[in-house]
């Protein structure tokens, strides 16, 4: 680890300490937080138990179709967008404004189609995720040097190697910032829906948990999906550092 | 070719608008209202006083939000982008802390500034600040060094520096942050009011949905997307205006 990645981790330690010290002189009353101490007993508690087992196992599986299907979609938008002219100069003006529009308030509509199950929470957590992996693949599609191709094509490659020799590694950076925000933008959609309204899911007993005062439960269960959350982005973040690393030597 | 840029964009709306009709045929009226009914009932909507508390709350909430975000981000992004050891250390927990689903802290907040105005106001900043912040540390810390050193250079003062050199550098790419920003704090402005509060937009659609009443949410929605794009819309004009004149 470098010196800046210990400093990071002492900041994150220190504030936990901190935190604890604050809870320990009673500045802060138990009724709003829980000891960061009691919340990481709390989070141990629950993936000891098993309790919220089946809630774990819909909130990952929704996360993970979401994640594909935004990755996918978002790669073929991309490349409808880039191929078609027509497409582009229709399209591109909404992508940049898309963002303005929270996804979310159409939830509720979409309960009302689908019924209160997974698929309107995975459609809500595409809606976030697939737009800015649109984005960003077009970004690295435009952005590859000419020069490259023009290299290729005087060496006579194939298209379909082009392609896959070319322009995807040529890209690569720009489609791996689509991908990391497709994955927090699903994990957001998949939580914030369960959080709204549904019958199941980490977000659902978070919420539940709450209403009902539960303080150690729902603190536990942050606890567990921060953890869940940056470990997810530090895994992928460090997966295509080095496979850039390898493709830009 | 500009005119043929309106003509595309007026025919992307129209294909939106056959497709919202064409799923109020498909679904029926128990599901969705047809485009010109829900036009004509947001437009009802603006024009009663009784939804003006509300709306009032939620604008008040937006902006008091987007003033503290704005403000923290921008300065606390120059600030930590200026100095470098300082950028290193707090970047990556930063983008970190960005990935992470902010509604998760809901009950946090709403434990510790109540019921009112306060915990909107805070999801909305919590929302928009780090997004500004990580776009301004970008700014400052890209700012070509050969612009720095020409400044230095023609023995230009620190008070020339800042504003000749640096605040033209920077300020497009910030700017460009302060979009995205507004866009979030928006989000969780109206995230906030979903969940606990007895005023505001978000309040009246949680109402609607729980009432199944779906004019209200479908007019609501649009008050709202249509507020999203035309704000967006004119951010993005000051915005490619910035990195225009840049350029």
């Amino acid at each position: 680890m470098t010196r800046y990645a210990w400093m990071r981790l002492g900041i994150v330690v220190g504030a936990g300490v901190i935190l604890e010290i604050l809870f320990r002189t009673g500045v802060i009353p138990r009724l709003i937080m829980i000891p960061p101490s009691e919340m990481l007993a709390s989070a141990w508690q629950i993936l000891a138990s098993g309790e919220f087992k089946g809630d774990f196992y819909f909130s990952l599986l929704n996360i993970a179709f979401a994640i594909g299907l935004s990755v996918a979609g978002g790669f073929l938008t991309a490349l409808a967008i880039y191929s078609v002219p027509l497409l582009r100069a229709t399209l591109e003006p909404f992508l940049t404004s898309y963002s303005a529009v929270p996804p979310i308030v159409f939830y509720p509509m979409l309960i009302v189609i689908f019924g209160l199950n997974r698929n309107p929470q995975i459609i809500i957590a595409v809606m976030f995720g697939l737009v800015p992996m649109a984005i960003n693949t077009i970004n690295g599609l435009y952005r590859i040097r000419p020069v490259f191709l023009k290299v290729g094509r005087a060496h006579r490659v194939s298209a379909l190697a082009s392609v896959f020799r070319i322009q995807l590694p040529a890209a690569a950076p720009y489609l791996f910032v689509g991908v990391t925000l497709a994955v927090s933008y699903s994990v957001i959609g998949v939580i914030s829906t369960e959080f709204i309204l549904s019958a199941s899911g980490i977000g659902h007993q978070i919420s539940f948990a709450y209403d009902n005062y539960d303080n150690r439960a729902m603190y536990g269960l942050v606890v567990l999906l921060l953890a869940i959350a940056t470990l997810l982005n530090s895994t992928l973040r460090y997966y295509s550092h080095r496979m850039l690393q390898r493709w830009t030597r | 070719m500009r005119a043929r840029q309106v003509l595309y964009t007026a025919g992307f709306i129209a294909a939106l608008l056959i497709f919202w009709q064409a799923l109020y045929w498909i679904f029926g009226a128990r599901v969705l209202t047809p485009p010109w009914t829900t036009f004509a009932n947001a437009w009802n909507m603006l024009k009663m006083p009784d939804y003006w508390p509300d709306l009032g709350e939620s604008i008040r909430a937006f902006l008091i939000a987007l003033i503290i975000a704005f403000g923290m981000g921008t300065i606390g992004g120059i600030v930590i982008g200026a100095w470098r050891a300082c950028s290193e250390v707090l970047e990556p927990l930063l983008v970190n802390i960005n990935t992470v689903p902010k509604v998760a802290l809901y009950p946090v907040i709403l434990l510790i500034f109540g019921l009112g105005i306060w915990s909107k106001v805070v999801f909305g900043v919590l929302h928009g600040v780090i997004p500004i912040m990580i776009s301004s540390i970008g700014a400052v810390r890209n700012v070509n060094p050969i612009y720095v050193r020409c400044g230095r250079t023609m023995h230009l003062t620190h008070w020339q520096m800042l504003r000749r050199v640096w605040v033209p550098a920077c300020v497009p790419e910030i700017f460009s942050g302060l979009r995205l920003g507004f866009s979030l704090t928006l989000l969780g402005t109206i995230f906030g009011e979903f969940f606990a509060s007895q005023k505001g937009v978000g309040f009246l659609l949680m109402n609607a949905i729980d009432l199944r009443n779906i004019p209200t949410i479908m007019s609501l929605i649009l008050i709202l997307v249509v507020f999203a794009v035309l704000s967006n819309s004119a951010l993005l004009a000051v915005d490619r205006r910035l990195h225009r004149t840049q350029a």
